[in-house]
């Protein structure tokens, strides 16, 4: 137990404190490396760009679950919410038909992104209070929640996929595209997106009295609750950070692919939880940074987007990912053998 | 010393990064013999006891056993050369069974697996002769801290070692329990069995002990024979000076009554009918302090962990300063300023993955956040306060992981924790637990101080010392209901009486 880490009490961005973090993010330089001799294609501005993008899913869903793990928890149900809330948007995008006045309603973008991500915190909401309320492991209850909410995709799409989300300029809600395909200064929106909420997760983390009962309801829910942590609530409010987490993701996919299918975000949870855990998070909770985790996410998305660039064939793409995950772990546990057994 | 020692400490060294934890000691333990290890929180005392039981690898020196140097490879190694260790910390599975947690990694192999009859007939015999009443398949989180405790040290004494290390094994123990554990340390030595014992409680540790040996800042300074000494010579090596526990605060007027507890029924942990708390009634003026007298399962624990919130009463309420606290969560409660310091340390007191600092600051972040965020600064300050004020073993910025702090000084961290929210009642569950005699003092005299300026203290201690040198009021608990109440000037025998059986209703 003495093997404690630094505390979390710095988040600020000292590259010295980033290097000595080590682990991922030597991983991360020695994929860019390796790449980069492997491909002249790899090192461009513009495919770092066009690998952020793509890094944004996972990293969005990793910040969610990062704050779940530092709870203690686990949330798997976030791939599914991805999923239903591209379905959601894209129901929406398409329009409500409201019978009774026979008339068919196409919200606005804005409307849609708030009506999904309301979806995304109900989910989350259900998540939490099945774990903090009626003491269901999080495990089975997220996992549960996983099938009910990809069974409710398919539902509600007939297995179908929402093709053309672009909305018309006559019906006003045009826009939705722009979330995937456009750029300010040069920089994807959904890049932005990424960097804007782990800003403000990295903020939460280290300096507000929220963060700081997270870790303290994931180290020790007793000792928390005795100095009254509402722990609780705690529980609650990260699980449904993380729904929300996961449908914003969802919508920035189903941008980026201007559709929307009941499958998206298949297994997606599990890249999340590797990026967590690549980024140094204890899956016992109370340990774990946004820095580390973010860093776990740029990681494989890097490495995947780079086994694609030199043309490895999907399955190796598949044992490569494995590999590295287990390997960046295990660096993890080598570092901290020395110190560990005092 | 006529006999050659069994198991010798030369010049060991041992450091944490800077931290110098021993500087090169030397430590004999005598064959047959009890030797006690005195030192204030953080001398190193634990740290020694680590490395000759192979826990922990020194960073120089020797270790000899019969009189030929050895290195453990780690603590089995050490087990399998006759060394065993009571740690101070409990290391006890929660989820498993006593008996289970008695034969962890020793299990007993009959002809169709584990031989859990055999096992558990050991451990009724390990009980009967620890006299304590628990039965073999409880699993250990039902049990009490010192039930937990009796545990730990029947697990180390079913080993049959030569030598036994005993770091603290008394800190939750009653005092009846104590003369029985003292009973089976005198079998021990008959039968040949070296001991080394280390205590804060130094009147009880003088009647046990053949030799004592003073640590100080990682350094042994001083070594006499039992006969040789008495307890000023303890505390004067410890400390360096004569140190007195004092008498309650006087000179002050206590105000109206802050906390009043009125017929209060705390159900059984099992839900089974009785009550472990009993339509108690008990107040407490601001600027009184109360101490609460009584054996292990008198339902102390209970009646504080009600107060504070952590237990629904099945009757009766509790009023603070005039208002009725059911229904407050534990966090109203501690912003009304009715806070617990609870008694188990690791399971309610301490969050393992933070800093010292962060520990210290938990209760009391609403004091440091400024509008949605925290303020470094303010924190910083309350922590160095906080460290400052119990006295802490460590650097004042408080980034220690705590772990790394010896058994005393996370004690310290529990009760500063709870301090640092300006509480106006403190309740306080045993939290003299392995702190050490100066740190003792320091906390008496924070009390005492926070009593002068109105706050209410109620402390549960199984000390009776320490009843008569706080309280102004001296309450004995026996069954869950209250069998008497004295003021300090009372003499300890009749404390102790009234908390036993003996005391007719
Ligand atoms: N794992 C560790 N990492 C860093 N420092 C440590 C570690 N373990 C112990 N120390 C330090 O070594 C010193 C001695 O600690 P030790 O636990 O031996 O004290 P002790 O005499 O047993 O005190 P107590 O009476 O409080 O139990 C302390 O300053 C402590 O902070
Ligand atoms: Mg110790």
């Amino acid at each position: 137990m003495s093997s404690t880490p630094k505390p979390n009490t710095k988040q600020g961005f000292d590259p010295i404190a980033l290097l000595l973090e080590g682990r991922a993010f030597f991983a991360l330089i020695a994929i860019i490396v390796v790449f980069s001799l492997l491909s002249p294609n790899y090192l461009s501005v513009a495919n770092f760009l066009v690998m952020a993008s793509h890094v944004a899913i996972y990293g969005i869903l990793a910040i969610g679950m990062l704050l779940v793990i530092l709870n203690g928890g686990i949330d798997l149900s976030v791939g599914s919410t991805l999923g239903l809330s591209g379905c959601i948007a894209g129901f929406l995008m398409h329009g409500v038909l409201i019978e009774s006045a026979g008339v068919i309603l196409y919200p606005p973008v804005w409307a849609v992104v708030i009506l999904t991500c309301t979806m995304g915190a109900l989910v989350g909401f259900v998540n939490g209070a099945l774990v903090a309320l009626f003491k269901v492991p999080a495990f089975v209850a997220s996992l549960g929640v996983m099938y009910v909410a990809r069974g409710i995709a398919l539902l509600m799409t007939n297995g179908l996929t929402f093709n053309n989300l672009s909305g018309k300029a006559e019906l006003g809600n045009q826009g939705f595209n722009w979330l995937g395909f456009n750029r300010l200064g040069g920089v994807p929106i959904g890049v932005l997106v990424l960097a804007t909420l782990a800003i403000l997760a990295g903020l939460t983390l280290s300096r507000t009295a929220f963060g700081r009962w997270l870790y303290a309801s994931g180290g020790n829910e007793r000792a928390a609750e005795l100095s009254g942590v509402p722990v609780k609530r705690v529980q609650i409010t990260v699980y449904v950070l993380s729904g929300i987490c996961a449908a914003i993701a969802g919508l920035v996919l189903s941008s980026q692919l201007t559709s929307a299918g009941p499958t998206a975000g298949n297994s997606y949870e599990l890249t999340a939880i590797a990026a967590v855990v690549i980024g140094g998070a204890a899956l016992t909770g109370g340990r774990g940074t946004i820095r580390g985790t973010m860093l776990g996410a740029f990681v494989i998305g890097f490495l995947s987007d780079g086994l694609v660039i030199i043309g490895v064939s999907s399955y190796w793409q598949t044992v490569f990912t494995g590999a590295v995950i287990v390997l960046a772990v295990l660096l993890n546990s080598i570092q901290y053998k020395p110190k560990a057994n005092a | 010393m006529t006999a050659q020692p069994v198991l010798s400490a030369r010049n060991i060294a041992k450091a944490y990064g800077n931290i110098h934890a021993l500087k090169g000691v030397n430590f004999d333990i005598h064959p047959g013999q009890v030797t006690t290890l005195f030192g204030e929180n953080g001398a190193g005392k634990s740290t020694l006891m680590k490395i000759l039981s192979g826990v922990v690898k020194p960073t120089s020196g020797e270790i000899v056993l019969d009189g030929a140097a050895v290195t453990f490879a780690n603590s089995t190694d050490a087990r399998n050369r006759g060394i065993s260790i009571i740690h101070q910390e409990l290391s006890l599975a929660r989820n498993m069974n006593v008996r289970d947690n008695i034969f962890m990694g020793r299990e007993i192999i009959g002809r169709s697996g584990v031989d859990f009859a055999e096992e558990e007939r050991q451990t009724r015999l390990l009980m009967a002769e620890l006299e304590e009443d628990i039965d073999p398949l409880t699993p250990v989180e039902e049990l009490r801290l010192g039930q937990q405790q009796i545990v730990e040290i029947a697990r180390a004494l079913s080993v049959n070692s030569r030598i036994l290390i005993m770091d603290e094994p008394t800190s939750a123990l009653s005092a009846t329990e104590v003369e029985v554990l003292f009973k089976v340390i005198r079998d021990l030595t008959a039968r040949g069995v070296s001991i080394v014992y280390i205590s804060h409680h130094l009147e009880e540790a003088l009647q046990i002990t053949h030799h004592a040996v003073v640590l100080r800042d990682g350094a042994m300074t001083a070594y006499a024979k039992r006969s040789e000494i008495d307890l000023e010579w303890i505390v004067r090596n410890m400390v360096g000076e004569n140190f007195d526990l004092g008498s309650p605060p006087e000179g002050y007027a206590m105000g109206e009554t802050a906390l009043s507890i009125e017929n209060l029924s705390v159900p059984d942990a099992a839900g089974v009918g009785f009550s472990v708390v009993d339509r108690l009634s008990l107040s407490v003026k601001a600027g009184e302090i109360i101490c609460i007298y009584g054996l292990m399962g008198a339902g102390r624990t209970e009646l504080l962990e009600c107060v504070a919130g952590r237990l629904a009463p099945s009757g009766g309420r509790v009023m603070l300063q005039g208002r009725d606290v059911a229904g407050l969560t534990i966090a109203q409660r501690i912003a009304r300023g009715l806070v617990l310091v609870p008694e188990d340390r690791q399971r309610d007191g301490l969050v393992q993955t933070m800093s010292v600092g962060q520990n210290l600051s938990l209760a009391s972040i609403g004091a440091f956040t400024k509008g949605l965020f925290t303020s470094r600064k303010a924190e910083t300050a309350v922590v160095a306060e906080a460290i400052r004020k119990v006295t802490v073993k460590t650097d004042a910025s408080g980034a220690a992981p705590i772990g790394s702090l010896s058994g005393g000084n996370q004690q310290k961290v529990v009760i500063g924790k709870m301090l640092a929210t300006n509480p106006k009642v403190i309740v306080l569950d045993e939290p003299s637990r392995g702190i050490d005699i100066g740190a003792k003092a320091e906390v008496f005299r924070l009390l005492a101080e926070g009593a002068k300026q109105g706050l209410a203290v109620i402390y549960s201690t199984s000390e009776v010392g320490e009843c008569l040198s706080i309280a102004h009021r001296i309450i004995v608990m026996h069954r869950g209901r209250i069998s008497a109440e004295f003021d300090h000037t009372v003499a300890k025998e009749k404390i102790m009486a009234a908390s036993g059986e003996a005391v007719a209703h």
